[in-house]
């Protein structure tokens, strides 16, 4: 495999679904030959938010929740750059769940991949939005009593056009659904299920093994009520795109503003105001 | 009636209902005093609802240049009976109060004072003889142009420009309406009024409130995105940028949240776009996280902070000076930034060019400090815009620089703590922005000494950038009795309250701190030792700039004018207040 990596070394757990999502996006970069100096990963604060420091593209590693309106910015200054969010559960459907229902719904063209160990890893095991109910965690030591979120089909019913579930004990899978999500047009939310086998026993290579299964040729992703029905299925889980919405226009696609160069390209200095100065005489 | 005339210096009021749209009628008013080469100010005091409530809109005009409303109303124009009951204490020797005898009745006896003209437009029959209710606001200003015996052609090219996009019919009928509004003051009440406007010879001037300028500045500077969520009073910047984005190139923004109003103008910025964020300070508190973020990643950042009363949504239609302390301390641990705080209009357009051009030399924050009152309301002012403006990006490469670059480090550590900026797309540049403490090349460092050259690189910076600052000037006489220092928008209350004690042979001079960081200690520190006796004016209430200023130089100012009820201070308080000073 191409080194795409800038030499510093991870400080993951041994057995961390971590690398794994790590592996998947570099294969998924290199099998798309995206030239790295024109993608940006973008995370937030977590275990997995590291991510960008191990990859040789541009990174930004911003602050807990805020990945979706640090990749729109950078992605309305600049919308030919490929942009990726990467970060865990907690950061993207809990401190951040309020930006990844607005981001999705407004379908830019940015590919956010969410490592799903419901649990909190930096932190040292709480419970996380998407652990399940009855979760034992030092905050919930009694089991925890809420309902977790259901990432499919929050980001269906919010509007994301491309909807995938993967896992870290498959990486062709994690990194083809990766490629997908790159590739298509629209707002591309890939779910990977991963392993914490630190904070979170419940959650297993087994339990993996057991419940999931792949979708299979004769399921069609572009209907939408029933991805939403794919989304509610819990036992057995399925695995694969589960949504996908073809040919709807991006957010960057309705602003004549950048209809003909990203907004970094435009040329700066000697604006002429007249016609607002105009208004005011 | 038939007193001595006052020529070109009148104080003119509408008030009504929420709703009424007095707001626009009243900004009409002063526009036809502008055209008219005469000098105008408005000011709306409105309350945080949309129907109902109290709205009042205050228009000064004079020969000379204006900075503030005085006290005195010398025309009224009382769109119900609450706004003469609460502004009739306030009517002028030989002024007028506007209002239709058919809606509802004022008497003689209810009069404050005896010389009161009480002048009776039919405002209700005659809007409906021309074209609808719709019409009031249009006859009642008629009705007072009529009363001053000013141009009505000046209104209908006014009323053309307004209704034009509605169609011949609605322009049309204005005219008509405001004419025979016009007619009717004039022929009825017209003659002998003691307030008269007159035309002067017109000048290349505009009428613009503060954060229009503000954000024309941010249009010249190049801004190419704004991030931002509507909240009074800053709402007025990224509303107008809306209506100008798509000529100019500039996407705009309105977010679910302040979180990611500040956290997408990082990533703009981030990316090489000039970008800015506008908020008030309740806002702010939600973008205060973010706003560490540009300073620990050195993400150049502008954000205008329009302040009003707090804590919490305190008065959320109202003016304040209170946030001082919150925008020099927002966010955790020590970091510099900088904080402009404009006066008056043309302080807000270079502020804003400033601004920007600061923020990409020295790869910090840039805060904008304005209020309500400053934000809201509208000056005449010389124009501007036309001149050339310099651009300066600091250390950003040139896209073959970069391509150049070899073992980059995006945080490299120099003589004056500023790295050379890569922007993503550049070759050979490729490195990671992090809110963790990080070493010259980006990554999470937490050793000891990676640590200390870090946050001292981000304070040498600072100290570089404090060179461009100009000390401010003394304004007034030399030898003054006292001096004032203030910063912001008190400006404008203190000009006009300089005015009157320069009539009463009083020696006074004025400070103003139009950065309050960096602070241009030298300059206080000599002023304050020099003056006779010092007053601190400021719109809050425990004089933070004072604060400040003590804490930097150790030196006290004496004397405190604070006003702090959500109001700009009126001339007449400083005037009083400094007058009182002196005689103690």
């Amino acid at each position: 495999m191409e080194d795409i990596g800038t030499g510093q070394i991870p400080t993951w757990c041994p057995g961390c679904g971590d690398y794994v999502i790590l592996a998947s996006l570099k294969e998924a970069l290199i099998e798309l030959k995206l030239d790295l100096s024109n993608t940006v990963l973008v995370s937030g604060i977590g275990c997995g938010s590291k991510t960008p420091h191990f990859i040789k593209s541009y990174g930004f590693e911003g602050l807990h929740g805020r990945i979706m309106p640090v990749a729109t910015g950078i992605k309305l200054a600049n919308h030919k750059l490929t942009v990726i969010g990467v970060g865990g559960d907690g950061d993207g459907y809990g401190i951040g769940g309020n930006h990844f229902i607005h981001t999705a719904r407004r379908n830019l063209d940015i590919t956010y991949v969410l490592q799903n160990n419901e649990v909190y890893g930096l932190t040292k095991g709480q419970y996380s939005p998407t652990s399940p109910k009855g979760f034992i965690s030092p905050t919930t030591p009694e089991g925890s009593i809420d309902e977790p979120v259901n990432p499919v089909t929050t980001a269906i019913t919010a509007g994301a056009t491309f909807v995938a579930r993967s896992h870290s004990m498959d990486i062709n899978l994690t990194k083809e659904m990766i490629k997908q999500a790159i590739l298509h047009k629209g707002f591309s939310v890939v779910d990977v299920l991963q392993l914490c086998p630190t904070y979170n026993k419940m959650v297993t290579a087994q339990l993996f093994k057991d419940n999931l299964y792949k979708l299979g040729a004769d399921y069609d992703p572009s209907k939408k009520v029933k991805a939403f029905e794919k989304g509610l299925e819990m036992k057995p889980m399925p695995i694969g795109v589960i949504y996908r919405e073809e040919g709807k226009l991006t957010y960057e696609d309705q602003l004549p503003q950048i209809a003909e160069k990203p907004l970094v390209k435009h040329k700066i200095g000697e604006v002429d105001v007249s016609s607002i100065v105009n208004r005011y005489r | 009636m038939g007193e001595k005339q006052v020529v070109n210096d009148l104080q003119w009021k509408v008030g009504g209902e929420a709703g009424m749209g007095i707001l626009n009628a009243g900004m009409m008013f002063a526009k036809i005093a502008m055209r008219g080469g005469l000098w105008s100010i408005a000011h709306a005091i409105y309350p945080s609802l949309i129907r109902g409530g109290h709205n009042h809109l205050d228009v000064r005009i004079s020969k000379e240049k204006i900075f503030a409303h005085r006290k005195e109303i010398d025309v009224l124009v009382a769109l119900n009976r609450q706004t003469f009951d609460l502004h009739k204490d306030k009517l002028s020797s030989g002024s007028g109060v506007i209002f239709d005898n058919d809606e509802y009745k004022i008497t003689e006896k209810e009069l404050p004072r005896k010389d009161i003209n009480l002048i009776h437009i039919p405002l209700l029959k005659i809007s409906n003889e021309n074209g609808g209710r719709i019409m009031r606001n249009t006859v009642a200003i008629g009705a007072t142009v009529g009363l001053v015996d000013y141009d009505i052609t000046l209104f209908n090219d006014i009323l053309r420009q307004t209704f034009g996009r509605k169609g011949e019919k609605v322009v049309d009928d204005n005219i008509k309406a405001a004419k025979a509004g016009y007619d009717y003051a004039k022929k009825n009440y017209g003659g002998g009024f003691k307030y008269k406007l007159k035309r002067a010879s017109p000048k290349k001037r505009i009428l613009i409130s503060g954060h229009e300028a503000v954000a024309l500045g941010a249009v010249k500077a190049g801004a190419k995105f704004i991030a931002a969520y509507p909240m009074t009073p800053a709402s007025s910047i990224l509303m107008s940028l809306a209506k100008w984005g798509k000529e100019y190139g500039i996407v705009v923004k309105q977010t679910e949240d302040e979180l990611a109003a500040m956290n997408m103008t990082v990533g703009a910025n981030f990316a090489g776009a000039r970008a800015l964020t506008a908020t008030s300070g309740g806002g702010f508190s939600l973008m205060v996280e973010a706003f560490g973020l540009a300073a620990m990643t050195e993400t150049p950042l502008v954000v205008v902070e329009s302040q009003r009363p707090g804590p919490a949504t305190g008065m959320a239609t109202q003016s304040g000076q209170g946030d001082v302390h919150f925008v020099l301390n927002a966010a955790p641990d020590d970091f510099p930034r900088i904080v402009i705080a404009p006066g008056d209009i043309q302080e807000c357009y270079q502020g804003a060019i400033n601004a920007f051009n600061l923020a990409e030399k020295y790869q910090l924050p840039v805060i904008i400090l304005t209020d309500k009152y400053l934000g809201e309301s509208y000056w005449t002012v010389d124009e501007f815009g036309n001149e050339k403006v310099k651009i300066e990006r600091g250390k950003l490469l040139a896209d073959a620089e970069a391509g150049k670059q070899k073992g980059y480090l995006r945080y490299k550590l120099t003589a004056d703590g500023i790295s050379p900026r890569a922007i993503p797309g550049q070759k050979n540049c490729m490195h990671t922005a992090s809110s963790y403490e990080h070493n010259e090349a980006g990554h999470e460092d937490e050793g000891e000494d990676v640590r200390t050259s870090m946050a001292e690189k981000r304070f040498k910076k600072f100290e570089v950038a404090k060179k461009e600052f100009r000390e401010p000037e003394l304004l007034g006489e030399k030898n003054a009795d006292i001096t004032v220092i203030g910063w912001g928008s008190t400006k404008n209350g203190i000009l006009e309250a300089m005015k009157m004690l320069k009539k009463d042979k009083i020696k006074v001079n004025y400070l103003q701190i139009k950065n309050i960081s960096p602070l241009p200690e030298k300059t206080i520190i000599d002023v304050l030792n020099k003056a006779k006796k010092t007053v601190l004016v400021e719109n809050n209430q425990s004089g933070q700039l004072g604060y400040i200023i003590r804490a930097a130089t150790g030196l006290s100012i004496k004397h405190k004018l604070l006003k702090y009820d959500g109001r700009p201070f009126f001339p007449h308080e400083i005037y009083d207040g400094i007058k009182k000073i002196l005689k103690e």
